[in-house]
């Protein structure tokens, strides 16, 4: 099978860099390859699932990698959302393609 | 006979007549927990259920009512909402019994091997059996990031409003841009002597008909509305008495805003909570069992069923609820029916004998001889 996984970095709540593998392939977003990694205790992201209703998966993206648009859930819920930043994006509406090699975020504190 | 001594015979007989007793006491009201009255019914064993939120269907109900779900066994696809409707249909003639509204707090196992259950509000439930199908934990409000804002809890900062009338003829600041923040504005206008309501956004993800009935308040003066801007910080001594909103547009400024209440209305979030304190083996925000037999956890005669339930392999599903569920049961009626013999029955065969006197049961084939 054709390699399609790509190279990014996730800087954990600790501030520890993780330079890691995410397949293209599994329909995973961000959240999911963070959990997938273990780089955030489970019921600490992810925790409305991926639907944009919890914000428990936000990050601060670092690289100026292009990123899908944000959609207007995910906009309302960073709204509501605490520890906010211009770069701020929720992991779940980030849907992994081979276009993101070299991403760079960091993850938002717990709330 | 010491004053004291006479109080703690009158609780000792008050708990004794008011006690809610059950087999089962289920902790969470959401799928798994709902299941498990179903098939703790078909072994004659009844069922209570405590449940922070006011409603069932855990987060079914109350995170995403009108999303669908596509993987329940038989149905291709349907709504949360309607998931927790059937759920209740089906458990329904046996008649279970719901504490709602408030959050299991603590547990004490007695002399017999039975325990008492208390909730925030003092409730005090007794069973032979405790299923913990608490999912993520109970909701709780989801507090702004503010220094001193615990400082103020009770004191002007509320972050769930139980009674209306306190806030009569007061000056109310709400912060937040979903349906509470917006419908809990418009009521508030009415009540309040001045409402405020300030939002990151100018957009508010809420009914239409709120929005624009917000609309229509603030145009009338009803409302104060300031968008896009924050509470940032809360000013008081002992009680609020104003909080700093920080505005966002053009150039970022800060200001006081005087107010008797501030009202931060960001939705829920689940929390273990209390449940981690009950000495009850905990690993990766879960709940440690058996389930190689009949997910019972370290302390006897309690199990953990369902997303709050961890062991190798667990997938945090319905479907898995459910099994687990039926599971538990059976491990169940063995602690409150010791040395009973049983076998599963199927429901095909056997029909249904509900508690309220209901019987289902599959129509007998019709035996009629042709001449």
């Amino acid at each position: 099978m054709e390699n399609v996984d790509i190279n990014i970095t996730i800087i954990d709540r600790e501030g520890e860099k993780h330079h890691i593998e995410a397949p293209t392939d599994m329909a995973m977003n961000l959240m999911e390859v963070v959990r997938s990694y273990e780089l955030a205790p489970e019921g600490t992201i992810g925790v409305c699932g991926g639907m944009a209703m919890c914000a428990s998966c936000q990050c601060y993206v670092l690289s100026d990698t292009k990123l899908p648009e944000m959609q207007d859930d995910e906009e309302a819920m960073l709204s509501e959302a605490f520890d906010v930043k211009d770069n701020s994006r929720l992991g779940c509406q980030i849907q992994m393609t081979p276009g993101m090699e070299g991403l760079v975020v960091e993850l938002a504190p717990e709330s | 006979m010491s004053h004291y001594h006479q109080i703690d015979i009158i609780n000792l007989v008050f708990n004794f007549i008011f006690m809610i007793t059950t087999d089962i006491l289920i902790i969470g009201a959401g799928p798994t927990g709902l299941f498990t009255v179903f098939e703790a019914g078909l072994l004659k064993l009844k069922c209570h259920l405590i449940d922070a939120l006011p409603q069932a269907g855990g987060q079914c109900s109350e995170i995403y009512p009108k999303k669908p779900i596509y993987d329940i066994p038989a149905y291709p696809e349907i709504l949360a909402g309607d998931l927790t409707e059937r759920l209740l249909e089906q458990c329904k003639q046996f008649e279970p019994g719901f504490t709602l509204g408030e959050r299991a707090e603590t547990i004490d196992k007695q002399d017999d091997g039975t325990f008492i259950v208390t909730t925030n509000k003092g409730t005090k439930h007794h069973a032979p059996v405790v299923a913990i199908a608490g999912g993520l934990g109970s909701f709780e409000p989801r507090k702004p990031k503010i220094h001193n804002i615990t400082d103020f809890e009770d004191k002007g900062v509320e972050y769930i409003i139980k009674d209306p009338e306190i806030y009569r003829d007061k000056k109310v600041v709400i912060a937040g841009g979903g349906d509470s923040a917006l419908d809990w504005s418009i009521f508030l206008s009415d009540v309040a002597a001045e409402v405020t309501l300030i939002h990151r956004r100018t957009e508010f993800r809420g009914h239409l008909d709120s929005v624009e009935k917000v609309q229509e308040l603030k145009n009338k003066g009803k409302i104060n509305l300031i968008t896009p801007a924050e509470v940032v910080g809360i000013v008081g001594d002992h009680k609020v008495k104003a909080v700093v909103v920080k505005q966002a547009q053009h150039i970022e400024k800060e200001f006081e805003l005087n107010c008797d209440h501030f009202i931060p209305l960001f939705g829920l979030s689940p929390k273990l909570g209390p449940i981690a304190n009950w000495g009850l083996e905990i690993e990766k925000n879960a709940i440690k069992v058996n389930n190689a037999l009949d997910y019972q956890t370290n302390i006897s005669g309690i199990y953990a069923i369902g997303d709050v339930n961890t062991y190798p392999g667990k997938l945090k599903l319905i479907l898995c609820g459910f099994h687990e569920a039926t599971l538990m049961c059976q491990s169940a009626y063995q602690i409150i029916n010791p040395g009973k013999r049983f076998v599963l029955k199927y429901t095909t065969v056997s029909g249904v004998d509900g508690f309220d006197g209901t019987r289902k049961e599959a129509p007998k084939a019709v035996v009629k001889s042709i001449e």
